[in-house]
């Protein structure tokens, strides 16, 4: 099987600026990757060439051995950093706009998370809180059966009973076979459930290892090696 | 309820020494099936290849063992486990005597101030008994 994602010496400029420069990972199936590096790194960069949403400037990145494109946003279910659907849709409209538009999305899984969630399916996306737009659109997410996840920051806005919620709905939706990328600051929450970590530096891979050599070899968290690299 | 892991030593060793602590402590019986490695990360909230980890660890020393297909089971080797639970105590006693001696007390006296502990909780059990 080919590696889920796969950059290799990928650049990406805006004008002047190097956003990610020389990048080259590969990522493997069957785990959970945290994806860190303080603010302008090159995280979301990185997310959004994945997803086909910006092109390289130098380099590639394929995902399952192809680069972006409709092949691919079929087998990537992505959440992004803002909110990404028509506010003024209720949540049952969006339900089913989600199950028109992709085939592997799964109605009773995200009807149960919703339930579970106790959100109330007649509310349109503008009338719910922050906190409860971002849980609608992880559910919607989470639902669709995947190669890949890929989560711009999905647990900053919901409170810590949710977010134990929402690791529990990442932990028990994903296949073995898939892979779940997710970026996030708050690593100190969500460093139990990764598999490995990758510290990004100014568009650099700075780090790429598993949580459990981090902690063997520094004898401290993901989180406090993060604060000792990155401090200001 | 996620299960209490700190923050600076390998997740993996911190759930073999939960499990191996629920297996002596007996919240598993010898030859007990245990949850599958997807069931019991959801529980712990840990990823479920470090789970996977820790229980081919377990399965390492001998203290569990899977049947292909059927799931993984505790040991029904009771004197093992009798021997591991002896061991677990020595160590708490150990860890226990090592931080007395840094108050500053020698072992007799600590042995005496266990005494006397035992002996004034036994008066306020009699009389909350009587």
């Amino acid at each position: 099987m080919k590696p889920i994602l796969e950059c290799s010496r990928l650049t990406k400029k805006y004008g002047d600026f190097f956003a990610l420069s020389d990048l080259s990972l590969t990522l493997e199936r069957g785990q959970i990757i945290g994806l860190l590096g303080p603010n302008g790194s090159g995280k979301t960069t990185l997310i959004k060439l994945a997803n086909g949403l910006l092109t390289p400037t130098d380099g590639h990145i394929l995902i399952n051995g192809m680069t972006p494109c409709p092949k691919t946003k079929q087998i990537v279910s992505y959440l992004p950093d803002c909110s990404f659907i028509n506010e003024h849709m209720r949540v049952q409209d969006i339900l089913s706009y989600y199950t028109d538009f992709f085939s592997n999305f799964s109605t009773e899984r995200a009807s149960a998370m919703l339930d579970a969630l106790e959100i109330d399916r007649r509310s349109r996306l503008s009338s719910l809180s922050k906190g409860t737009k971002e849980k609608v659109q992880l559910a919607l997410v989470m639902s669709r059966d995947a190669d890949l996840y890929i989560l711009d920051e999905p647990i900053g806005g919901v409170d810590p009973a949710a977010r134990d919620f929402i690791l529990k709905t990442i932990l028990t939706n994903y296949r073995e076979d898939a892979a779940v990328l997710i970026s996030t600051h708050l690593i100190a929450d969500i460093e139990n459930v990764l598999d490995r970590v990758l510290f990004l530096r100014n568009g650099q891979l700075a780090l790429n290892a598993t949580v459990d050599d981090i902690r063997t070899e520094y004898g401290k968290s993901v989180d406090a090696l993060f604060r000792e690299v990155f401090k200001c | 309820m996620p299960w209490d892991l700190n923050n600076d030593r390998p997740i993996y060793l911190q759930l073999m020494e939960r499990i191996q602590h629920d297996i002596i402590s007996g919240v598993y019986q010898p030859g007990d099936k245990l949850p599958s490695v997807r069931d019991l990360a959801v529980e712990a909230a840990v990823n479920p290849n470090t789970m996977q980890k820790a229980l081919s660890e377990l399965e390492r020393c001998g203290l569990v063992h899977s049947q292909r297909t059927s799931g993984r089971f505790i040991t029904d080797d009771t004197e093992k486990l009798r021997r591991m639970k002896s061991e677990l105590a020595s160590e708490h006693i150990f860890s226990f005597l090592d931080q007395m001696r840094n108050l500053g007390f020698s072992d007799t006296e600590t042995l005496e101030m266990i005494q006397q502990t035992l002996d004034k909780k036994e008066g306020t059990n009699n009389e909350t008994d009587s």
